[in-house]
């Protein structure tokens, strides 16, 4: 083993340490991790999952949780699709200021929309739904989703889609025959892209819900708050929430890497 | 090469609508908010500019700003380095590459308020694996509860936890992009490893290091739940970020009007840098 693979056992162990004592405390029973530090459950418990997966309130804060992440990731990228296309094939008045336009809606704070946002949402009677949430994630979602599409799209030879003119194909079959089976890993990346922004948002899932949507976020708030320190319930809560973000990641892991470019490499 | 054709219009109108709906009412009801005084009761009065007078020259806001820039500054200095140092180490081909990417990108992952508070159990003084290290086996006093510079670390050592992957990442790819012809023809020269980093991996670099210092710019400048869940903004109001701040006026003390003039300086200062930053980025880009 040369030297230089150190650094990144290293960093890998780094990031590992906090998300194992994560997985460790869940474990625990709620004296042991009030009695001190030990590195691993001295009497292993699944309390706090059985707690968790009985409990109608926690269970539903997940599936609120996936519900708009999944709404929000379908309605970003079919959005996205053809403005990307656009963005990657013609140049049009104004094209260069729109798509920066988009830019800025990336770069906008969250705690700046929170309170406009409710207002908006509760004026067109779609506060505390799972539309609200994944619209509102559309904010920054569809302008990375139009910037990681463009750059896949950019990929693909014009020639395409002058052969496919000349062969006869109309431009939706086109488009839906030939274009999106070529650039299917940026689709792809792209929606795990939507999926993890809207799955680690929670500033405006949280002021956006009440009850009936209520996200696996302020599920675990109330919960910390409430019980006191129910260390060994949180920590359950907390693993529970790494694993769709992990199993989604398994999928993309050859393109994850060009995907974090923007497909710009 | 583009063709010039107006028909892109049609393409970007779903866009176009559902930014305009999501971004531009919520954007007017703050400019609104912004030049107007109510006492409740939907009444309201003009204001003029004062809101944005009365925040910039108020000491918090200052504070607050100081301590934005502070932490990013911090953040970037250490992410940006450590991410090309971390990529330049990677494998580049074979078993070990996916798993590397997967476990890398994990953090990143993880629900911002679940960093927060993994992070906080994590760091937590007797009970926690880090809070026991420091106290117990250095013997340091370490308790972010009370220490102001123990907080501060705690939320940059979180942050390159979080975020480092990012940069990682970015670079990974530019790197992977490089044919090995170069590196041959580097051998040939007898190019020492600093040349080579220098005049090729950097180069090739650029673009992506670009994204990830942009990305990274605009997302810890707009942070908000992790420092909030771990340090609550405290002890005192030592990491009190921007966004903390903002969210303490408009939802705490319901101050619409110096909220939304504060929110409006805030998207300025964020949209200006990153603005910069973007212009520089798409200087060479041929198309």
């Amino acid at each position: 083993m040369k030297a230089r693979s150190l650094v990144p056992i290293f960093y890998i162990l780094f990031l590992m340490l906090p998300i194992y004592w994560l997985v460790t405390m869940s474990f625990k029973t709620t004296n042991e991790i009030l009695s001190g530090f030990s590195l691993f459950p001295q009497t292993f418990t699944l309390d706090s999952y059985i707690a968790i997966f009985t409990d109608p309130t926690w269970y539903w804060g997940y599936i609120n949780s996936i519900l708009y992440v999944s709404i929000n990731m379908v309605l970003s990228v079919a959005v996205a699709l053809p403005a990307a296309y656009a963005f990657s094939r013609y140049k049009f008045l104004g094209d260069k200021q729109l798509f920066f336009w988009l830019l800025t809606n990336r770069m906008a704070p969250a705690a700046v929309f929170a309170l406009p946002f409710f207002q908006l949402y509760s004026s067109v009677g779609i506060f505390d739904t799972h539309i609200a949430v994944a619209l509102a994630h559309t904010l920054f979602n569809v302008p990375l989703a139009v910037w990681i599409l463009e750059g896949f799209m950019r990929g693909v030879p014009k020639e395409l889609d002058e052969t496919a003119y000349v062969d006869g194909y109309s431009f939706p079959r086109f488009f839906t025959k030939i274009f999106l089976p070529n650039i299917k890993a940026g689709v792809g990346v792209a929606a795990f892209f939507c999926f993890m922004f809207s799955w680690v948002e929670m500033l405006l899932a949280k002021t956006l819900t009440a009850v009936e949507a209520k996200p696996i976020a302020a599920v675990m708030t109330r919960t910390a708050s409430s019980a006191g320190y129910e260390l060994g319930l949180l920590a359950a809560a907390g693993t529970l929430t790494i694993i769709p973000g992990a199993i989604v990641i398994w999928f993309v892991r050859n393109y994850i890497a060009r995907g974090f470019a923007l497909g710009r490499v | 090469m583009k063709t010039v054709n107006n028909r892109g219009w049609f393409f970007v109108i779903p866009v176009v609508i559902l930014v305009a709906f999501n971004a531009l009412i919520p954007m007017m009801t703050v400019v609104n908010y912004s030049v107007q005084e109510t006492f409740g009761n939907n009444v309201f009065f003009w204001q003029g500019l004062d809101w944005f007078e009365q925040i910039l020259r108020s000491d918090r806001f200052q504070a607050a700003l100081g301590r934005q820039f502070l932490f990013t500054a911090i953040i970037l200095a250490i992410e940006v380095p450590l991410g090309i140092a971390v990529a330049l180490c990677m494998p580049r081909k074979g078993f070990w590459v996916p798993v590397c990417l997967v476990l890398m990108a994990l953090p990143m992952l993880i629900p911002w308020n679940v960093v927060g508070s993994m992070w906080n159990i994590f760091a937590l003084p007797k009970i926690g694996m880090l809070g026991y290290f420091m106290n117990d086996v250095l013997g340091v006093n370490y308790d972010m509860t009370q220490n102001r510079l123990a907080a501060w670390i705690t939320i940059v050592v979180m942050d390159v936890w979080h975020w480092t992957s990012l940069v990682v990442l970015l670079c990974y790819a530019g790197l992977v992009s490089i044919p090995d012809a170069y590196y041959q023809a580097a051998k040939i020269d007898g190019a020492s490893n600093w040349a080579v980093f220098r005049y090729i991996q950097l180069p090739k670099m650029k673009t992506v290091l670009t994204i990830a210092i942009l990305l990274r710019f605009m997302d810890s400048f707009n942070i908000y739940t992790e420092p909030f869940v771990l340090t609550g903004g405290g002890p005192g109001n030592s990491t009190t970020l921007l966004s903390i701040d903002l969210v303490k006026i408009a939802l705490g003390q319901f101050d619409l009007g110096p909220a939304a003039a504060m929110s409006l300086i805030y998207f300025a200062i964020t949209l200006l840098v990153s603005w910069i930053f973007y212009t520089v980025m798409t200087k060479d880009d041929p198309s």
